[in-house]
């Protein structure tokens, strides 16, 4: 550039604006384009999802009335004089997220408010990686887990328990969910200032009742939201209970008894290669349109409560 | 360069040349036939799978640049990919629908069917039933058909009261097509039954329940007899009869069948790996079919096999 030292601020910027195309001034009006279509991708391939499960899903119920689908009790698709019921299936998955909440809740939230309210820097320092590394086990390992170790010892402790059955995958969804609950409600309670621990410290209370009176009351949006994610994860999983749940779809709720969730019916028809245009194929959409909108309104449930319920300090 | 850097330089150098010329002579000895490349297609039976896994790990040490993949859909589920062209084998633990050779005509689709082994369906309970020795055909028909049969007692007044849980292959599985056929008579079984195309996760089901009762081919149970009981089957007026080798060869054992793979013909004749894969096959089955727990034909099945590969390929 042939500028001279002395050249005002305002011959600077007509020059800059003389230069309408170099190289900066091009990157700068093109980049906001290009990051939205980046973000746009994901609404994109959201939308392809929903427009996909709808459309096969219709075909279903262009066979399989209303009333079946979510009127009767038994499902038999694989049968000559099929039945569509899909109670059977619902209360498998609930069966399972039932018993995963019953683990994750207490020992994730008793995690969150040790490493909170007692831990040292160097304690949680330590603790939080380990426990992050518990999140990032494959899920197909977990399942391998419940079925050749958590099984036998369940077998050992409960008679008449079956060698597959509900209560083995869902302790092992729960230990899955921990690290997610322990760290949400960790950070919701992180968040809380110290001020009000300090001031409620100041009139006397221990800091047990700091902890449970004064803390959680205040994260409890946050420690909410993450228990309510932390079910439609338990909801959404696959491979432990495809594996250690067993394919016994009923509607009766037994733990001890073999069930078959949404998402392993899912997996058995997929692997057993289902004719294309078959009522079984169809089948699979419609149990997964029915997933989705479990998840999507677990998820926005969660928003809903974090934005409603927060206490901003 | 330093002497030094040069020095290292120069063994690092001459140490990499002697390792990789030492290890490069090891393809070079065995391969009679040019080394052949390519992808087969193989899908189809879990019954079947054993001997097709164990023929391709051979096949691959032979021809290692032929990537040979088997699914296990079920026999159904093969032919459902096999009858619109998309697997070049297809295993099989029964022969081909009506339907299914109407549909592979449809799209011009020719085949071959390669007899590959004796299987005997084997019923098997848990090593803790202690009390059941032996079953009709026609009673175990009653216990998979009936749904009021819920407990040993129900089968037999001198069996104690332990739950029945059933463990099958599914609607995609062969040998659940055979099964409906001998046994079942064609009828549909009972709704109370937990379902697997995979026999690991049946043999696993039966093994760690009292109660239990299954069925999947002979190998399965051959790889668990630790875990798991035969049951002899008697067939109509005659002698319980247990499923061994023996007994399956000679077919005295009422539930003695052959398993079979499917040969695209159009696979065999323009693609020069499926055609060396089909012979290979064929001359090893049988030694390999013995090994993963079924049963040897005579060799003149094994001759007729080859005539019809030859005839295929004119």
């Amino acid at each position: 550039m042939n500028s001279t030292p002395n050249k005002s601020v305002r011959e600077l910027i007509q020059q800059n604006r003389q230069q309408k195309f170099s190289v900066k001034n091009v990157m700068e009006r093109i980049m906001p384009i290009v990051l939205f279509l980046c973000a746009f991708v994901s609404v994109v391939t959201t939308i392809g999802i929903i427009l996909t499960l709808v459309i096969e899903t219709e075909h279903f119920f262009e066979v399989v009335p209303f009333k079946e689908f979510f009127g009767s009790t038994s499902w038999y698709p694989l049968n000559s004089q099929p039945e569509y019921g899909i109670w059977p299936l619902v209360v498998g998955t609930l069966e399972i997220t039932v018993i995963a909440m019953l683990v994750a809740v207490p020992i994730g939230l008793t995690s969150a408010i040790y490493l909170s309210e007692y831990a040292s820097d160097r304690a949680r320092r330590i603790l939080k990686p380990i426990l992050e590394v518990l999140a990032g086990v494959p899920t197909i390992v977990f399942g391998f887990f419940a079925l050749t170790f958590v099984t036998p010892l369940l077998v050992k402790l409960i008679p008449g328990i079956q060698i597959y059955n509900a209560l083995s995958p869902g302790i092992v969804v729960g230990i899955m969910i921990i690290p997610m609950i322990a760290s949400i409600s960790e950070d919701a309670m992180s968040s809380v200032p110290k001020k009000i621990r300090d001031g409620a410290l100041a009139l006397g209370s221990t800091r047990l009742e700091v902890a449970l009176k004064v803390v959680v009351p205040a994260a409890l949006s946050g420690i909410i939201a993450s228990i309510v994610l932390g079910m439609s994860r338990a909801i959404g999983e696959t491979m432990i209970v495809t594996i250690a749940g067993g394919s016994n779809p009923t509607a009766a709720v037994n733990p001890l008894e073999p069930v078959q969730t949404m998402t392993a019916y899912i997996v058995q028809v997929a692997l057993g290669d289902a004719g294309f245009g078959t009522v079984e194929y169809y089948s699979i959409y419609a149990v997964g349109t029915l997933l989705f909108v479990f998840t999507l309104l677990m998820n926005l449930l969660a928003n809903w409560i974090t934005r409603r319920f927060r206490e901003e300090y | 360069m330093s002497w030094m850097k040069k020095t290292a330089l120069i063994t690092t150098v001459a140490s990499i040349a002697v390792v990789g010329a030492a290890c490069g002579n090891d393809k070079g000895g065995s391969a009679s036939s040019s080394d052949l490349k390519g992808k087969i297609a193989i899908d189809g039976s879990s019954t079947v799978f054993p001997i097709m896994e164990a023929v391709g790990e051979e096949y691959s040490t032979e021809q290692p640049d032929v990537n040979v993949t088997v699914g296990v859909s079920g026999t159904g589920g093969g032919f459902k990919r096999f009858v619109v062209g998309e697997t070049d084998l297809s295993n099989a633990s029964r022969e081909i629908k009506e339907e299914e050779a109407a549909e592979a005509k449809k799209n011009n689709i020719e085949y071959t069917k390669l007899s590959l082994a004796y299987d005997g369906l084997t019923v098997a309970v848990s090593k803790d039933n202690t009390w059941v020795k032996e079953l009709s055909l026609d009673q175990l028909e009653k216990i998979w058909l009936d749904p009021n049969v819920k407990t040993w007692k129900d089968v037999d007044s001198s069996y104690p009261a332990e739950p029945l849980k059933f463990f099958s292959p599914g609607k995609d599985s062969g040998t659940f097509d055979f099964f409906s056929e001998k046994v079942l008579e064609k009828k549909d079984m009972r709704k109370d039954v937990q379902l697997s195309e995979d026999d690991n996760v049946l043999v696993k089901g039966v093994e760690g329940t009292k109660g239990a009762i299954g069925y999947f081919g002979y190998a399965y149970y051959a790889e668990n007899k630790d875990k798991l009981k035969e049951v002899p089957l008697s067939a109509e007026g005659k002698d319980a009869v247990d499923p061994t080798p023996e007994t399956i060869k000679d077919l005295s054992y009422p539930l003695s069948r052959e398993i079979y793979t499917y040969v695209n013909n159009k696979s065999l004749n323009d693609k020069k790996q499926v055609a060396d894969f089909v012979k290979f096959a064929n001359e090893n089955a049988g030694d390999l079919a013995e090994e993963v727990g079924y049963i040897k034909m005579p060799q003149d099945r094994y001759d007729e096999n080859t005539k019809a590969i030859e005839d295929a390929m004119k």
